[in-house]
């Protein structure tokens, strides 16, 4: 645990920067280099700013410095029996909280408590003029001025440089049961939203290979009574604890592919049909966050996803496919419009992560 | 921050120009939708902050998507400002209107689109009241959790606008956490959608950025809600404490114990009388503070988690504890609470509300200061504070008719506020900045913090079109107010002349 304040080299390193108009690739652990185009700009290394700043338990509010890492964050919440509850996966032990921020993944818990962009209460950033700025705060609730904060939560690393994050926190349920039933895809998907809606402790539903796991999050009454209760429609208890970690953490089987296939990301919304693409799929939030390895071309694949209201990000894929097909899902004119003037506004010489997000800025 | 402080220093909209709107927006408006007579435009001088007033030069009532577009797109041409209303509850007058500009009202946008019961999701218009939400809602054993107090009225592009709290939202959150999807139309009578019908969006959290904008990046057509199931079961337990720490430690402690209140509302003494004289609800009048924690879910976590928590009320000596018998007291114990405004306008002629966040653990030195204050300014102060998550409501009592007392209420009301900032909080918790606490703006943020919000404004409204004036200051505003804000050892706003 290193405990480091060096914003004031990292505003040095951004005001040269755009003195220069050089590139910067804003870098936390590196644990999410393969999200987004890679580019081979300077690095601006932000792991070395690190350290909890602040833990107010009773409060449920935790500030730390951008590069300290998630498993700090974690193992700290974890001391006072809470939690992160969007479930941000790691994607590796170096993950740091800026980098969970900037890139706001959000685990299986997601449809039921929230995601990143939920708990994110306040930060401090270096915009792309090297001012040091600090938006939203440390309480739960702050209207004062427009919401910075959500503004950078999966901005990629775009709009500035976090420095530090202020993120709401929740006590952890005591523990977690999961069942699980096999059924085809079709009453899976139903059941998922169907769960959601019986006001039951269900913290994740996924669809893998046949099997439909749910998880439930209580105390051990309130657990063994809502098994109890979704036993005809849901299943059987396992013994699978480690299932929703791989998951999230892409640790399971279906996420190696043999021969280096594309691993595609296609958020839909609730109760949508199995899409008519080829290729191998995993069903988590619920049904609304879908994994795909695929070989069928970006084109379709994201014409589909759109035709049903949602999109599709190029998750895992080699660089010239990232070239190619772009990663995450282009916008249409007027929003790209806005994100570029948004852009602008923020880091007017375009010197951070530069087509990091998409390819027009 | 008062009426007298409060001068809209613009040129009034000219003859001319107001005219020309007029023949334009007859061309495809009826009559009765282009309101311009003294007596149709009175009603509309002020929002829910009623001592700011100004009578609009003219009010639009538009009912369809593109008829806004063409009132914004005439507006931006003619270089006109534009104020988004919806029902007027706004308390801090976002909604005020502005001499050189036009009112949008929004009220004929008020039907609910459609309820998909298993995707637990309804497509309103922006002019849709709260409450309304849920009573359509309940049909299908749904609601919409977001409830502020004035829910019978308020309107759902108002909470979108605002980002809109109510007691419920230490455990479902606030408008921003409830709403998948907006559609909106930016200054140059452009149609965009931000958020999405799946359960996240690609690139920025534009539909975060909306909310709490206080009409000023946008105005809102159609807002898609997210509805939760009603809970099984809800309990009430409301405890009384002979002082106001005590009240304020035992909430900490609630916390700290794992739980989450459905609702955690504290009420101090003056308030407690206030609600109990008005609402008859059965508050102990003789005790410092009370709250009311509501817990919901299942049977049995609900059973689980009362247990926890009156458990520790007795340890920590409440005066009172009682669990609501059944869904006819709970009610009325709520009502007690949600009525605390006009309760404690009953007092007095006049109130004034204030809502600052705090980190709850500066809860007693902040009331503490606040009763030294109110014995300085000779006011009275009434406090309910939404304990769970820090935002806190001082009512100052005040008589307007008394030469210098609204003045007197204001500056207190400013320097509570600065309190809040003083502790780590924030000038606002949910009832916006609009013009009310502009100069408190400069308190809380630096001029560069206050140079990048007009940057993102800049980017949806170049013109400065949409409510321009409101919840973000001029630098040059904050150099008057004076306010020495240091920000990292450097003297504010050194880039303007001081005089
Ligand atoms: C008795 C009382 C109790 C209250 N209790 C609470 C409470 O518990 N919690 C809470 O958060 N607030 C509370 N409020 C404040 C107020 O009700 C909320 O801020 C509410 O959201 C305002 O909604 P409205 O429709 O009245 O909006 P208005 O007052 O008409 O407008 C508010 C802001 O929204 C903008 N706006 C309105 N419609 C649109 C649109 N379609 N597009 C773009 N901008 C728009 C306006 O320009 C303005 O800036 C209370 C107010 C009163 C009078």
């Amino acid at each position: 645990m290193t405990d480091k304040d060096i914003s004031a080299e990292l505003q040095t390193q951004v005001e040269q920067a755009a003195a220069t108009q050089t590139p910067l690739t804003i870098q936390g652990g590196g644990s999410k280099s393969f999200l987004g185009v890679r580019n081979n700009a300077i690095a601006l290394d932000v792991k070395q700013h690190s350290g909890v700043i602040s833990y107010e338990p009773t409060e449920l509010v935790i500030t730390a410095r951008a590069g300290t890492t998630l498993e700090e964050i974690n193992s700290t919440l974890l001391s006072q029996g809470q939690t992160l509850a969007f479930e941000p996966p790691g994607f590796g032990a170096e993950a740091t909280i800026g980098g969970t921020i900037a890139c706001a993944l959000a685990g299986p818990a997601k449809p039921y408590l929230g995601g990143t962009r939920d708990y994110i209460l306040g930060c401090r950033i270096l915009n792309g003029r090297a001012q040091n700025l600090k938006f939203g705060g440390e309480v739960m609730k702050n209207v004062a001025g427009y919401d910075a904060s959500r503004l950078m939560t999966g901005a990629m690393g775009t709009l500035g440089v976090l420095l530090d994050v202020s993120i709401k926190v929740l006590p952890r349920a005591e523990r977690d049961i999961t069942l699980a039933a096999s059924m085809d895809v079709e009453s899976a998907i139903d059941k998922m939203q169907a769960l959601a809606g019986l006001g039951q402790p269900v913290t994740a539903a996924a669809f893998i290979d046949g099997t439909l796991f749910t998880r439930l999050s209580g105390t051990e009454t309130t657990t063994n009574a809502a098994a109890h209760n979704l036993k005809s429609m849901v299943g059987e208890k396992t013994d699978n604890s480690t299932l929703w970690q791989q998951l999230r953490e892409h640790s399971l089987p279906f996420f190696q592919p043999q021969n280096s296939q594309p691993l595609w990301r296609v958020s839909v919304p609730a109760l949508t049909r199995p899409l008519d693409i080829e290729g191998e799929w995993v069903y988590d939030w619920a049904g609304m966050q879908r994994w795909l390895i695929s070989d069928a071309p970006a084109a379709l694949i994201r014409s589909t996803c759109e035709a049903v209201g949602g999109h599709a990000t190029l998750y895992r894929g080699t660089e010239e496919m990232q070239r190619q097909a772009g990663v995450f899902h282009p916008l249409p004119a007027p929003l790209l419009s806005l994100h570029k003037k948004l852009k602008d506004e923020f880091d007017p010489k375009g010197i951070f992560n530069q087509q990091r997000l998409f390819p027009e800025f | 921050m008062s009426q007298a402080l409060f001068k809209d220093e613009t040129p009034a909209l000219d003859d001319d120009t107001r005219s020309t709107l007029i023949t334009r927006f007859l061309s495809f408006m009826d009559d009765e939708s282009v309101l311009r007579d003294d007596e149709d435009l009175y009603p509309y001088e002020s929002d829910g902050l009623a001592v700011y007033r100004q009578k609009p030069p003219l009010v639009v009532l538009p009912e369809t998507v593109d008829q806004v577009q063409r009132i914004l797109k005439i507006c931006n041409e003619l270089n006109v400002p534009v104020v988004a209303r919806g029902a007027g509850t706004g308390l801090s007058g976002g909604a005020l209107p502005l001499k050189n500009g036009i009112l949008l009202g929004m009220a004929k946008f008020n039907k609910i689109v459609s309820i998909d019961e298993n995707a637990r999701t309804a497509v309103v218009q922006p002019g849709v009241r709260n409450l309304a939400i849920s009573e359509a809602a309940s049909d299908y054993n749904l609601y919409y959790a977001p409830d502020p107090s004035s829910q019978i009225v308020c309107t759902i592009g108002g909470n979108v606008a605002e980002n809109s709290g109510g007691v419920h939202c230490l455990k479902y959150g606030m408008t921003v956490h409830n709403v998948l999807q907006v559609t909106a139309v930016t200054i140059e009578g452009e149609l965009i959608t931000v958020g999405s019908m799946a359960c996240d969006t690609q690139g920025f959290d534009l539909l975060g950025l909306l909310h709490g904008s206080e009409g000023m990046l946008a105005v809102t057509v159609e807002i898609v809600v997210k509805l939760l199931p009603k809970p099984d079961t809800t309990k009430l337990l409301m405890a009384a404490f002979d002082s106001v720490d005590t009240a304020g430690d035992t909430v900490a402690e609630i916390i700290a114990d794992g739980i989450i209140p459905a609702g955690l509302e504290m009420m101090d003494k003056p308030a407690i009388v206030a609600a109990e004289a008005f609402a008859q609800c059965g508050y102990p009048t003789d005790a410092e503070a009370l709250f009311l924690c509501e817990l919901d879910g299942t049977e049995e976590e609900v059973q689980h988690q009362l247990q926890q928590v009156e458990a520790l009320v007795r340890k920590n000596n409440a005066t009172v504890v009682h669990i609501a018998r059944d869904e006819q007291e709970r009610m009325q114990l709520w009502k007690g609470r949600k009525s605390a405004f006009p309760a404690v306008g009953r007092l007095s002629p006049d109130y004034y509300c204030i809502d600052g966040t705090i980190p709850r653990r500066h809860l007693s030195r902040v009331l503490q200061q606040m009763n030294t204050w109110s014995d300085e300014y000779k006011l009275r102060i009434a406090n309910v504070f939404h304990a769970g998550d820090g935002n806190l409501h001082p009512l100052i009592l005040f008589d307007a008719n008394v030469e210098g007392e609204l003045e007197r209420t204001e500056e207190l009301g400013g320097k509570i506020l600065e309190l809040c900032v003083e502790v780590g909080g924030t000038i606002t918790g949910e009832h916006g900045v609009g013009m009310e606490k502009i100069n408190q703006m400069c308190v809380q943020f630096s001029s560069d913090e206050i140079t990048q919000f007009h940057a993102i404004k800049n980017a949806f409204d170049p013109g400065a079109l949409l409510n321009p004036g409101k919840a973000i200051p001029t630098l040059n505003r904050c150099a008057e107010y004076g306010a020495l804000h240091v920000h990292h050892g450097e003297l504010p706003h050194p880039d303007i002349e001081r005089f």
